[in-house]
């Protein structure tokens, strides 16, 4: 079901992007943080796979690779939800507000979003199957790692800050030409 | 096939919306619709309003799906209800315990109408 396509495949190898995060990342540690991250290099192209599924099949749209630098994303709304088990960390999504209720219109086919709950409803549940959809890629995740039910933060000014420190992956997409990102950050 | 009356049991408005849609979208009637945010509202819901199908998340919170399946298996006027689980754990482990708990059947979200016709319509005709 929903094997992501050639096409897809060629899209996310482009915009692939992994880096080791945490606090030795800049000295003699880097070299080990980017060992680990080479190791779970794929798990990157899979949480841009496990994204495009989700949008392409309950979102009814498609994500695009930017074609061109874009301006930094000052994100509206932002979901997660945990990992737990086997590998431990944390999903999590970032997008305008705009782009977030435009997400919600399109799931409930178009309708007019009102309350700024259907959005956050919305945006948590995208979350919620980028997060299952990833970790039902990788081997012996999908039974040895629980979910947590997503939360979402809707507001201006703040940063999400993971406390996992270890690997962080990211993948950058444009949804109806509105930034969005997506991250995987895990527990070193 | 008759017209069908239905429960959606999810924590997401959203989700219960898409479900409902997919359902109509398979060419099933379903002449009447109720929805329920946990297995706890869900199994009250069962008890006072007989259904011929149930569409459950599992991750929810105040009862689980699994849970839900359990106790409404125990109930004599819901043990042969059709149960199908929607949720995004996907694992062996979980559609195991799933159906040894009295699920009929299971789909992975993300899903496609098409999905939704396969598994649940047999389930209606059985």
């Amino acid at each position: 079901m929903g094997q992501a396509t050639t096409a897809e495949q060629e899209r996310v190898r482009i915009h692939l992007s992994a880096r080791a995060a945490g606090p030795h990342a800049q000295t003699a540690g880097q070299a080990r943080n980017t060992t680990q991250s080479m190791l779970h290099d794929d798990w990157c192209e899979e949480l841009a796979k496990a994204s495009c599924e989700v949008f392409e099949i309950m979102v009814g749209g498609v994500l695009t690779v930017p074609s061109e630098p874009q301006p930094p994303l000052v994100p509206d709304f932002a979901a997660m939800v945990g990992i737990a088990g086997g590998i431990c960390g944390l999903v999590s999504i970032r997008t305008t507000a705009e782009c977030a209720r435009r997400i919600a219109a399109k799931m409930l086919g178009d309708e007019e979003i009102g309350p700024a709950e259907a959005a956050q409803d919305a945006f948590g549940e995208v979350c919620n199957m980028i997060a299952g959809s990833f970790k039902g890629r990788i081997a012996g995740m999908a039974d040895g790692c629980a979910l947590s039910v997503p939360t979402v933060i809707y507001g201006r000014d703040f940063t999400l800050f993971s406390l996992a420190r270890g690997e962080h992956h990211e993948v950058t997409f444009l949804f109806e030409g509105r930034l969005l990102s997506i991250s995987l950050d895990l527990h070193s | 096939m008759k017209p069908a009356r239905v429960l959606i049991v999810d924590d997401s408005s959203v989700m219960r919306k898409i479900v409902g849609r997919s359902l109509r979208q398979a060419g099933l009637d379903v002449v009447q619709l109720l929805e329920a945010s946990n297995g706890s509202e869900a199994l009250s819901l069962a008890r006072e309003n007989p259904v011929d199908l149930i569409l459950s998340d599992i991750n929810m919170p105040l009862m689980d799906g699994l849970e839900f399946v359990r106790q409404l298996r125990g109930i004599e006027s819901t043990q042969q209800t059709p149960v199908v689980m929607i949720t995004t754990e996907a694992g062996e482990g979980h559609v195991v315990e799933a159906l040894s708990l009295g699920a009929s059947g299971y789909i992975r979200k993300p899903f496609t109408p098409e999905q939704i016709k396969e598994r649940i319509i047999p389930l209606l005709r059985g």
